[in-house]
């Protein structure tokens, strides 16, 4: 998966994400920003999952279900690339 | 040895600059963006407003213009801009002038010499160039050239929208002004109708290319070089298709397509792209606008005050390099209402001209 689009990313603590390429600016709760500072950071999945495990309260099963569908929802949004 | 880019200081320059197009409101001219950004580089000068219409807001701002001057419409012709330009000098020495409308800009590239010759000077490209990024010509001078343009067809009758039906939604388009998106025949014929009645034919017409648009402002050197570039993607936009709220985007890949296109044209002076990216992930020019754009002071809010850039280049005075632009920087417009005696309303109604200070 390619991540590189996340590393320009302006990212706020209450949510707010701008895309300086694009223009577009998006909103994610707290959750969804950790992850994508962890994305931008160059994270891989096992390594996101360890930490996210490890500070809420969260099974591997629902884990891999959420994460699935949040980089799809990124996809989607031309922000990563499969 | 590093150069520092530093904004203009007009704070010493002891001059008189003129600007045109002073109406705001649901279609915004440039003219009081750019007046209030040469003031925000310091200039403490005299501003005359040339103006062609007694409503046009900016003349009621206090604080904006010096002086208002109404000039005669681009269609009456040089004869007429000169007699009432001559008339003008003889109350105000004018240094500088720019003009910041489409129908006009021709007028002021054609009497550059005759301008300068009364000491007026301007910052302008030549008529070849100009005429280079008419609408009517964009699509066949850039893509041989490299520069994708959505592909377009000249149209003096309805046919070609009849017959059609099948490539809708696409661009039906004036000449200077005015641009819709038909999205059948009836829609198509509607717009036909409507922009010929009021700026005549031939209507263009344009492929719709589905992705998002960006609006660069440039001021070129005149050698195919920048001297200061702006981008920025419209967050609000009227049903007359105007932006109303915009932001600073920072995209090497826009920013190269539209060096691309200045180097190609040679452009000299301020201009606007307006250039979409395709969802294929493919820049193309959809339209070059001779002029600053009504957001240009988004370009002086993030950084890089280009207006004043332009004064210090028509003076033939030295230009540092310019500041980048900070990415981020949001502009939304706000519409205010102005309070004003109407007797200033009938001294430029009655006298074509109106003296502040």
């Amino acid at each position: 998966m390619d991540y590189k689009r996340l590393e320009n990313l302006a990212m706020n603590d209450n949510g707010f994400i701008f895309d300086p390429n694009t223009g577009y600016s998006y909103t994610s709760n707290a959750t969804g920003i950790y992850i994508l500072k962890l994305l931008a950071a160059g994270l891989e999945k096992e390594s996101i999952r360890a930490q996210l495990i490890a500070e809420y309260e969260v099974n591997e099963d629902n884990f891999n279900s959420d994460f699935e569908h949040f980089t799809l929802m990124l996809e989607a949004l031309d922000l990563v690339s499969f | 040895m590093s150069i520092t880019p530093k904004n203009p200081d007009l704070s010493q320059l002891n001059c008189t600059i003129a600007v045109t197009g002073l109406k705001t409101g649901d279609n915004p001219q440039p003219g009081v963006a750019v007046i209030r950004s040469i003031r925000a580089a310091g200039f403490k000068g005299k501003i005359v407003g040339l103006v062609y219409d007694s409503m046009e807001s900016g003349i009621y701002v206090e604080d904006l213009t010096d002086e208002v001057y109404q000039m005669p419409y681009p269609s009456a012709g040089a004869e007429a801009f000169w007699a009432r330009i001559t008339y003008i000098l003889s109350q105000v020495a004018i240094d500088v002038i720019i003009p910041t409308l489409d129908a006009e800009v021709i007028l002021y590239i054609r009497l550059q010499e005759e301008l300068k010759k009364a000491g007026i000077h301007t910052y302008l490209p030549s008529e070849e160039c100009f005429l280079l990024r008419d609408k009517t010509r964009l699509a066949t001078f850039f893509p041989p050239r490299g520069i994708l343009v959505p592909d377009t067809i000249l149209i003096s009758d309805t046919a070609a929208i009849i017959n059609s039906k099948d490539q809708f939604p696409m661009m039906i388009k004036g000449r200077y002004y005015e641009a819709y998106k038909a999205n059948n025949v009836d829609e198509g014929l509607k717009y036909f109708y409507e922009i010929e009645s009021r700026w005549g034919l031939p209507i263009i017409l344009q492929k719709m290319i589905p992705g998002d648009e960006y609006n660069i402002v440039i001021v070129g050197d005149g050698d195919g070089g920048i001297l200061g570039m702006v981008p920025q993607k419209k967050l609000v936009i009227t049903d007359k298709g105007k932006g109303f709220g915009g932001v600073v985007v920072n995209n090497p890949g826009l920013g190269d397509f539209a060096a691309k296109v200045i180097s190609l044209l040679k452009w000299r002076g301020p201009c606007e792209l307006e250039v979409m990216r395709g969802f294929d992930g493919e820049y193309y020019l959809i339209e070059i606008n001779p002029r600053f754009p009504a957001w240009v002071r988004l370009a002086e809010g993030s950084g890089q005050n280009q207006p004043a850039a332009v004064v210090l280049k028509a003076l033939d005075l030295p230009l540092e390099q310019l500041p980048g632009c900070k990415t981020g920087t949001l502009f939304i417009r706000h519409a205010e209402d102005i309070i004003a005696d109407i007797s200033t309303m009938g001294e430029i109604s009655a006298k074509s001209e109106l003296r502040r200070r």
